[in-house]
């Protein structure tokens, strides 16, 4: 439906992309090189926080491509992002070196729970190189393995977001252990350096942001790639009418399980990328109840739209942030009502909401415009 | 006075006696109307205060004659002689004290104080007790106890000198097939055997053994299969309400453990109002009254849910899995800062303890009315769902809704019925909960996917399945718990569906058809 409308307007789509990205990118950390006492400052803790909100978008953006796009609902995307961010939690964990409170060359959680030697499956995490490729293939290589078995048996709708709440419900008992090395409930903490840069220095912050944005940018760009080609029109046509496109011939399992294993690769970059700007990882963040939340930011943001699991992504996470400084127990209200309210009131999300409004414009030009702005 | 009097203490003895004599005339004086007890009381007296201030031979001798004569009023005093004197003289009490606490604890009227008083005399007793045993299992008439004195006995007899007492002993503890006797005939069969007798001693203590191992393994197994069939009860509750919600409507209601929070919530709230405001002699029927309440409670919650929220998704699963989930947070946040964080919910006093099913094997009154509820409530759902009218024109709407409305049917009203069923069944699985463990907040999402995996596993839509799933769950999750642990059970499990479902991708009693689409 909306396919020819953005294909003609691809062009505007572009400018949008690089105007927003140069701000986030080279913008932002201009602001905050600003006095302090400037209105305009953007602050070594606001940064901080965007930094982490750009890392979500990221993982959005892969929820966008699985349910967005494929209709596929996916509520163990907390196990692909608890993945990359442990990956990436143990090589920093193993940079902290002998400046840990026992001073052991043992993660402190090891030493604490008397572990003697460095279990096998952490050693090669030492290594920048396989600490980097393991943020991407081990949550890929799970989604696969998983995917496989799940998608070959035609577990479809329901039944697939039951089978993948489970996942993740066990990936966190699994990671609550402490015989599993991970740390146990406290996960992984007190990352020192990254590559020898110390992770409190603003500037070591403000470059993490930077990546992020980076990061954050390619995911763009390799998911409308994807919903562009011809392989993204499969996508769109499995989740309106899985049926049709089984009878002329494709197979949509292959195509889930692609989008799958994607998004579960964009899910281990964002926890990654969480992982040095939060400073912890614990097996609460990958549960059951953050899997599920994840998948309201794109349904806040607007599903089916890449620029609405970004919005989404941020806003909601602005939104907790702000709310559980100032009233935290009524974050539960406002997330439940969040679920509530994106179902029944505005299934299409902020972007279909701005989209309404910009029909409702007389010029018939600025709708062209705004609807490129906002895939 | 039967008991053996050494030499030595003949002395202390004789001026006990003198005593006794010169006594008996003032204290029956004193206390006419109580002739009998009156000496007695004398002695014990005599012997406490040996005990407290005599020289170490008269304390021995007035432990003996405690031991044998000593009743279980004298515990006060016993204890605080305890706590103020020295070690020496501490454990010369002890034993004293076991032997009286537990001549008490044979002496209740609670069949479960005598049972427990039996076995800590078979355990840590001391000859001495033979007698109270023995006549507690002349009076005895409950079978449990009965076989707890017995055992008692026995264990006491295998400390015994004569060989032939111990032959016996070990024989009839082989027989009764003990646990707890299996660590002593364990070490009679390490003893060295120097002569024929002990030979002979260690072979039947080697055979009594093997036959109480063999046992265990078999009680073993049986424990397990009556856990698994509690836990599968559990699940089973829970999954019925879902079954009935999610097989039948298609409704994803992830606000469903919420219900069970709601149910569970009802009855603690009856239980302090039945606290607060009817007598103790009324509180142990609370639990009558709090399952129907939680019941409608749930019912009436999910029948405003359906009526503003669920009906205008329907055929929208996704968004309804959604939207529940947004309930089920508003639902836990509400109870939160009505309830706090926890609460705990206390078992009547008739579903507390536990029955003895056969030796070594014990199922606890809460599980069984765990297992009498699930099957209680699944005859319901049937006798309901086939029997009744509104279960034929339920199974009507779920062939064809469109030729069922037509035929007068109203399918709007029956969608809330069974909705509010539903719900309806999850408060009632909550108030059971109530039985097993403590009520907080977050009591529904701990069980929510796993009441779902056994509506998945079962097939979608059969209620047998949902039962014989329930049960095969919860059966293999405490097969593997031994030996992987809880989490790893849990993963197993999940592997297990997940393969399962290759081979059967719509469960286990799957709907025939040639339909593509469920």
């Amino acid at each position: 439906m909306s396919r020819l409308k953005s294909a003609a307007s691809n062009v505007g789509a572009g400018r949008a992309f690089w105007i927003v990205g140069a701000i986030l990118f080279a913008g932002v950390p201009l602001l905050n090189s600003l006095p302090a006492d400037s209105f305009f400052h953007v602050s070594d803790f606001t940064l901080n926080l965007l930094g982490k909100f750009f890392a979500f978008a990221i993982l959005a953006l892969g929820i966008d491509l699985i349910w967005g796009y494929t209709g596929v609902l996916s509520l163990g995307h907390g196990v692909f992002f608890g993945l990359g961010a442990y990956a990436m939690g143990m090589h920093l964990m193993l940079g902290i070196g002998t400046e840990g409170v026992y001073g052991n060359a043992l993660p402190d959680f090891m030493v604490w729970n008397q572990v003697k030697e460095l279990p096998w499956f952490w050693k090669p995490f030492y290594s920048l190189t396989f600490s980097l490729a393991a943020i991407l293939l081990v949550p890929m290589a799970a989604a696969a393995i998983f995917g496989y078995f799940v998608f070959r048996s035609r577990i479809r709708g329901v039944y697939f977001s039951i089978i993948t709440q489970a996942l993740a419900l066990v990936a966190w008992l699994v990671f609550n252990r402490n015989e599993t090395n991970l740390g146990g409930t406290n996960g992984l903490t007190d990352f020192k350096h990254i590559q020898g840069y110390s992770l409190n220095e603003p500037s070591t912050q403000l470059v993490m942001y930077m990546v992020t944005i980076l990061f954050l940018g390619l995911a763009y760009v390799l998911c409308r790639w994807i919903t562009q080609s011809r392989a993204g029109r499969v996508l769109i046509a499995i989740r309106d009418c899985e049926q049709r496109v089984f009878f002329s011939g494709y197979s949509p399992a292959n195509y889930k399980l692609f989008v799958f294993v994607i998004s579960a690769g964009l899910a281990g970059l964002a926890g990654a990328l969480y992982v040095p700007q939060v400073g912890i990882i614990t097996p609460n963040q990958i549960g059951v109840l953050p899997s599920i939340e994840m998948v309201i930011w794109v349904a806040v943001g607007g599903r089916g739209t890449l620029s609405g699991a970004i919005i989404g992504a941020a806003g909601v996470n602005f939104m907790r942030s702000t709310l559980t400084n100032h009233f935290p127990e009524l974050w539960p209200f406002f997330l439940g009502g969040l679920f509530i309210a994106v179902v029944m009131f505005f299934p299409k999300g902020i972007v279909g909401l701005l989209r309404k409004a910009s029909v409702m414009l007389p010029s018939r030009q600025s709708k062209v415009e705004n609807a490129a702005t906002t895939d | 006075m039967k008991h053996r009097i050494t030499r030595r203490s003949l002395l202390p003895v004789l001026s006990v006696w003198l005593l006794l004599l010169l006594g008996t005339p003032l204290n029956l004086a004193t206390a006419q109307d109580e002739p009998t007890s009156a000496p007695v009381v004398m002695t014990t007296q005599e012997a406490m205060t040996a005990l407290q201030e005599g020289p170490w031979p008269d304390k021995k001798l007035a432990t003996d004659f405690l031991l044998k004569n000593g009743d279980p009023t004298l515990l006060p005093q016993l204890e605080e002689l305890r706590s103020n004197t020295n070690r020496r003289v501490r454990r010369l009490i002890k034993p004293i004290i076991n032997l009286l606490k537990n001549k008490a604890g044979l002496a209740s009227p609670d069949k479960e104080a005598r049972r427990a008083a039996a076995r800590d005399l078979g355990t840590r007793g001391t000859p001495e007790a033979l007698p109270v045993l023995k006549e507690a299992l002349f009076n005895e008439k409950e079978h449990w106890v009965r076989y707890d004195l017995e055992e008692a006995i026995q264990l006491l007899n295998l400390d015994s000198a004569d060989p032939q007492v111990k032959f016996a002993a070990i024989q009839k503890l082989g027989d009764m097939r003990s646990s707890a006797a299996l660590p002593i005939l364990q070490d009679l069969t390490k003893q060295q055997a120097d002569n024929l007798e002990q030979q002979t001693l260690k072979e039947e203590a080697e055979k009594a053994s093997r036959l109480i191992q063999k046992w265990q393994d078999v009680t073993h197994g049986i424990e397990m299969l009556l856990q698994g069939l509690s836990l599968g009860s559990i699940l089973l509750l829970m999954a019925l309400g879902l079954a009935i919600v999610f097989g039948l409507m298609g409704v994803i209601n992830m606000a469903h453990g919420e219900m069970m929070m709601i149910g569970a919530y009802a009855t603690f709230v009856v239980q302090e109002t039945f606290r607060m405001y009817l007598g103790e002699h009324l509180f142990d029927y609370y639990f009558f009254f709090a399952l129907p309440c939680a019941f409608f409670v749930a019912a009436f919650i999910g029948w405003i849910l359906e009526g503003t929220l669920i009906r205008f998704l329907y055929g929208r699963p996704l968004e309804t899995l959604l939207a529940t989930w947004g309930v089920g947070l508003v639902m836990i946040q509400t109870a939160r800062l009505i309830f706090g964080d926890l609460t705990a919910v206390q078992a009547p006093s008739w579903l507390r303890g536990s029955a003895q099913v056969i030796v070594g094997v014990q199922l606890p009154y809460n599980r069984l009315f765990i297992i009498l509820l699930a099957l209680f409530s699944v005859a319901g759902i049937y006798l309901l769902l086939f029997r009744t009218g509104v279960g034929l024109r339920v199974r009507a709407v779920l062939q064809n809704r469109d030729m069922s409305a037509c035929l007068g049917i109203p399918t709007r009203k029956l969608d809330a019925y069974t909705f509010a069923f539903g719900s309806g069944l999850a408060g009632l699985a909550g108030s059971a909960l109530t039985m097993v463990g403590n009520v907080d907040p977050e009591l529904g999402r701990n069980y929510i996917v796993d009441s779902f995996m056994v509506v998945v596993a079962g097939g979608v839509g059969k209620l047998a399945g949902t039962i014989t799933a329930a049960f095969g769950i919860g059966t293999l999750n405490k097969l593997l718990e031994p030996s992987f642990g809880a989490v790893y059970g849990k993963v197993i499990i999940l592997v297990l569906i997940i393969l399962f479902l290759q081979i059967r991708p719509s469960g286990l009693f799957a709907l025939k058809g040639r339909h593509l689409d469920s």
